[in-house]
């Protein structure tokens, strides 16, 4: 019977509804404006749960499709559908801005009917970013998204949020427009939007380089790598804690999203081709970004430049498939590295979200992110200093965490491929290793470090669920992560077999 | 010689609006000031009875009339209804500025009325008499209107630069036509058409008339290199007229674009596709870096019109009737956005207090959330981000000219909306992320506020379900 239920649909627009609903009733009554957005932002996450129970993780079909034509002009559709790819996405983007909702609770008090709105439209259009099988519709989502997260960070951002919220804004919009002319250009082909078409359409070789080159730019900024990143620091320094564990958590991973959906099933040839060039940008951005985390003075830019070289291993391990193929002969340990980047993407989900809200807590109390006013703060918050020290762990890849799982896959499977790749990849674990508990321990450990860290407060309750939920999160996944790579499994043979397919003319 | 009256069936909107302004010139003579919204709401009355009048006749195929001077059919009827909607949201939107500044006289709307008689000529001409007949009767209401508040120099210098300027245009294209005519020995545009797709001696005489009419048309849109009259005029006229001039004339603009190059000149297509290119890039790329330096909101709009102009002409340029639809998208798309955006500027002013600059949007959020919201709306809708139907115009014009193998040039026109959302993008954040300047409050008038919501809420309507109002585009122009 649930699948009879217009599934996707309702998680994509309760919570935007919801969150209209939030600007109605207004900052006059901002209790009750919280009340509404928790329970919508709760409802939502609970609405999403059967896509996750009633998966049938045999096929690599799409699931819970809803099809309603659109725009028949364009032959565009709405059509909706999920596989292994984007329903653990969905989820986490639930699960997210429930914990964003609480973490924004007491700590904005400037216009929080709209803040908790901005939150709750843009999860709807997020999830419909995952959700939409018609490229149409998912460009739709895919832009639209940029204008609560514009207005997150304009308003409620620090002292340089204008600068880098146009910054954010022009970014990624440059960046996908290419992507739209790559898309019309396929409908003219295809007669159709419908993505799974365009999985089948035949295309040269230079056709395909062209709109390879044109989902690149699209998805490169978004997830970011190297060298068009320079707009995730800006925008996370200046955005609120809840806007940045969104960014983290979920934006960055349609950018990861879109290399599964678009551009490897759509550009084979080019992509077996040009895969050094992303490869070389993923360990750029795993060597070279992981050093300038090192030395960052502020916390959130160094969470930020863990992001990037964290996401590098997203990228690396999609694109690690053309060199298992080259070096083996064989697709063997392909699957894993597509998985591990899924699974990475998962766990970074959890982790970076708990990351940037651990920085909001002592923010909320000292106002201040700079690591040098801070020092001994387990002697004065020493439950904080667990949570903090978990994720830190986590971050760095200590097994048991999920941080570990997706990580160790990525680097099994590039062995396959070369071993210098996996040898230059597995410098995470230590850089990784190094500015995490570096900054850990400048943050947490030894002597109290002045008069402002001696009166802290310990976390309260409000603090603590939001933590625990993500503590438990990413010890789960640490623990057990069968249970998200079995959704994934059919749907990862399913791709490789549309990478392996030549679609040269 | 026998003469047989024309049927003057199709025509009757045109007369009824004629017949209603002359009346409401002769009534508001005798009303008092105090009495002026009865010319107000005759106004709006004479607005609403031709979009009856239209509506009911709504064309299925196409009748000419007048001895083929008249032309009615399914693209100029939904033209004119768009024309009506447009100018009776400008009457009402503008109703308590005007008020405030002793510019509530009949004679504006007895100027606009004529104007938008013009337009619906224009929208219905089908020779180049007509064409120009209509042209005229808007242009010459525009300069009169454009110089309404003749205590102020700005506005009496606008006046003059558009007036010498129309003028100029229109000698172009008179001498244009006057070419065409040469050529073709008729000024009815279905025998000119004939003659063109027929005859081929006369090449070079008809190209040479076409560069004329194409300027004309060029100067008329506000095109670049022929757009210097468009910033002056929409900062120095009075914000009620500038809303007036920025929004229905491009609707005729359009009307006037298909009727005399695609109707009449369509067999030379590859000759004004070449100037319609370089047109649409210049219109883009200048429009959008300009506007970028402008702090006055009035003048920053009317180079993001500039931009819009350009991409217009990408779909006409196209040369196919999905391309023509796809135009006609984006200018009804275009007009609904600027009526909105002209709306909420002059929902701001009041009396001794002109909203003009960028700065005076600071902190709209704090002040009236809703117009806030509504601001944003439209100014996402410009940049065209989807969700607003302001991305589908974008996309099917886009659509038109990568479909007839330009993508570069679809490439070009996205590079410079990227840059056009910079100063789309100021706009928000000035009603956002600044605290206000002043704390006056807002006060709207019940139906300028349902209005003006309608107005932003249309858009995001629009953006949910575009299909209704594209497949009433495809349908007049695909048979």
């Amino acid at each position: 019977m649930l699948s009879e239920l217009p599934l996707l649909s309702l998680v994509i627009w309760f919570p935007i509804l919801g969150g209209i609903a939030v600007l109605f009733v207004g900052d006059e009554s901002p209790a009750r404006a919280k009340a509404l957005a928790l329970t919508v932002s709760i409802l939502s996450f609970l609405f999403s749960i059967p896509l996750f129970s009633h998966f049938d993780a045999t096929t690599a079909a799409m699931q819970f499709q809803e099809f309603v034509p659109w725009i028949p002009a364009f032959s565009v559709n709405y059509h909706l559908g999920v596989d292994g790819f984007s329903m653990p996405l969905i989820l986490l983007t639930a699960f997210m801005t429930v914990v964003v909702v609480i973490a924004g609770w007491e700590v904005i008090q400037y216009r929080i009917a709209q803040y908790m709105a901005a939150f709750l439209i843009m999860e709807g259009l997020m999830i419909g970013v995952f959700a939409a099988l018609d490229a149409l519709l998912f460009y739709v989502f895919f832009e639209a998204m940029l204008i609560p997260m514009f207005l997150i960070i304009g308003i409620w951002g620090g002292p340089r949020r204008v600068y880098a919220t146009i910054k954010f804004f022009l970014y990624t919009f440059l960046g996908s427009v290419f992507m739209l002319i790559a898309l019309i250009y396929m409908y003219n082909q295809a007669n159709s939007f419908e993505i799974l078409d365009f999985h089948k359409l035949p295309l040269s070789m230079t056709e395909q380089v062209l709109i390879f080159f044109a989902f690149l730019l699209g998805f490169a900024v978004k997830v970011p790598m190297w060298p068009v990143h320079t707009w995730l620091p800006d925008a996370h320094v200046e955005a609120p804690t809840g806007g940045s564990v969104i960014l983290a958590a979920i934006t960055l991973k349609i950018g990861g999203y879109g290399f599964l959906r678009f551009a490897l099933p759509i550009t084979p040839d080019a992509a077996a081709m040009l895969d050094w060039l992303v490869i070389t940008m993923s360990l750029v951005a795993v060597v070279y970004i992981g050093l300038v985390a090192l030395i960052q003075q502020d916390m959130k830019k160094l969470i930020a430049y863990s992001s990037i070289a964290h996401m590098g291993f997203v990228t690396l391990g999609f694109f690690i498939v053309f060199g298992i193929e080259r070096s083996t002969g064989s697709l063997s340990g392909a699957a894993m590295g597509i998985e591990g980047g899924m699974v990475q993407m998962v766990s970074h989900g959890f982790i970076s979200g708990a990351l940037f809200l651990c920085v909001g807590v002592l923010y909320d109390r000292m106002h201040s992110r700079q690591i040098k006013d801070y020092g001994g703060v387990a002697n004065t918050m020493p439950i904080f200093a667990a949570f903090m020290v978990l994720f830190g762990m986590a971050n760095s890849g200590l097994p048991g965490t999920s941080g570990f799982v997706g990580e160790f896959m990525v680097i099994l499977s590039s062995f396959k491929a070369s071993f210098w790749i996996a040898f230059l990849a597995s410098f995470t674990l230590i850089l990784g290793a190094a500015y995490t508990l570096w900054l850990i321990k400048r943050v947490i450990f030894g002597e109290i470090g002045n008069a402002h860290v001696a009166a802290l407060q310990d976390v309260n309750t409000r603090e603590i669920i939001m933590l625990s939920l993500l503590a438990a999160a990413v010890l789960l996944v640490g623990v057990w992560p069968d249970p998200l790579t079995a959704v994934m499994h059919a749907s990862v043979d399913n791709l490789l077999q549309h990478i392996t397919a030549s679609k040269l003319l | 010689m026998n003469f047989v009256a024309p049927d003057f069936m199709p025509v009757l909107p045109e007369i009824f609006v004629l017949t209603m302004t002359c009346l409401i010139l002769v009534i508001d003579v005798f009303l008092e000031q105090r009495q002026r919204h009865i010319t107000y709401g005759l106004a709006q009355i004479t607005l609403l009875g031709a979009a009856l009048l239209t509506v009911l006749t709504y064309a299925q195929a196409p009748v000419t009339t007048m001895f083929g001077h008249y032309i009615k059919d399914a693209m100029g009827d939904l033209l004119k209804l768009f024309i009506y909607l447009s100018a009776a949201a400008v009457f009402l939107y503008s109703r308590d500025y005007l008020r405030q500044r002793n510019l509530f006289k009949g004679e504006y709307y007895v100027l606009g009325l004529f104007g938008v008689l013009g337009m619906m000529i224009m929208v219905s001409a089908h020779s180049l008499l007509s064409v120009y007949l209509g042209l005229e009767l808007l242009s010459l209401s525009l300069y009169a209107l454009v110089a309404t508040d003749r205590d102020s120099p700005v506005a009496s210098e606008a006046a003059m630069k558009y007036f010498v300027l129309g003028s100029l245009a229109s000698g172009m294209l008179l001498y244009g036509m006057s070419m065409i005519y040469g050529a073709t020995g008729s000024i009815d545009l279905q025998v000119v058409a004939d003659a063109v797709s027929q005859q081929s001696r006369d090449h070079l005489v008809l190209v040479f008339g076409l560069v004329f009419l194409v300027v004309g048309l060029a100067f008329k849109l506000g095109a670049v290199p022929f757009h210097m009259w468009v910033p002056d005029v929409y900062q120095g006229a009075p914000t009620s007229v500038t809303l007036y001039i920025g929004s229905a004339p491009k609707l005729a603009a359009f009307a006037l674009m298909m009727r005399i190059l695609v109707d009449g000149l369509g067999t030379l297509q590859g000759d004004w596709q070449q100037m319609l290119i370089i047109l649409a890039m210049l219109s883009i790329g200048l429009g959008n870096l300009v506007a970028i330096a402008q702090t006055n909101i009035k003048r920053m709009l009317a180079y993001s019109t500039i931009s819009h102009v350009g991409f217009l002409l990408l779909g006409i340029l196209s040369g196919t009737p999905e391309g023509y639809a796809a135009s006609m998208f984006y200018t009804i798309v275009y007009v609904l956005m600027a009526v909105g955006a002209f709306g909420v500027i002059i929902m701001l002013s009041r009396s001794g207090f002109e909203a003009e600059n960028i700065d005076d949007f600071k902190g709209l959020n704090d002040r009236s959330p809703w117009l806030a919201f509504l601001m944003m709306m439209i100014m996402m809708s410009m940049a065209g981000v989807p969700f607003l139907v302001g991305f589908y115009a974008k996309w099917v014009v886009l659509q038109a000219v990568v479909d007839i193998g330009l993508v570069w040039l679809a490439l070009f026109g996205v590079v410079f909306s990227v840059i056009g959302a910079f100063y789309y993008l100021r706009v928000v954040k000035c009603i956002y992320f600044d605290k206000p300047e002043q704390s006056a409050t807002i006060e709207l008038s019940r139906d300028t506020e349902i209005v003006i919501s309608a107005n932003g809420l249309i858009l995001v309507v629009l953006g949910l379900y575009p299909t209704g109002l594209m497949a009433l585009c495809a349908a007049a122009l695909l048979n």
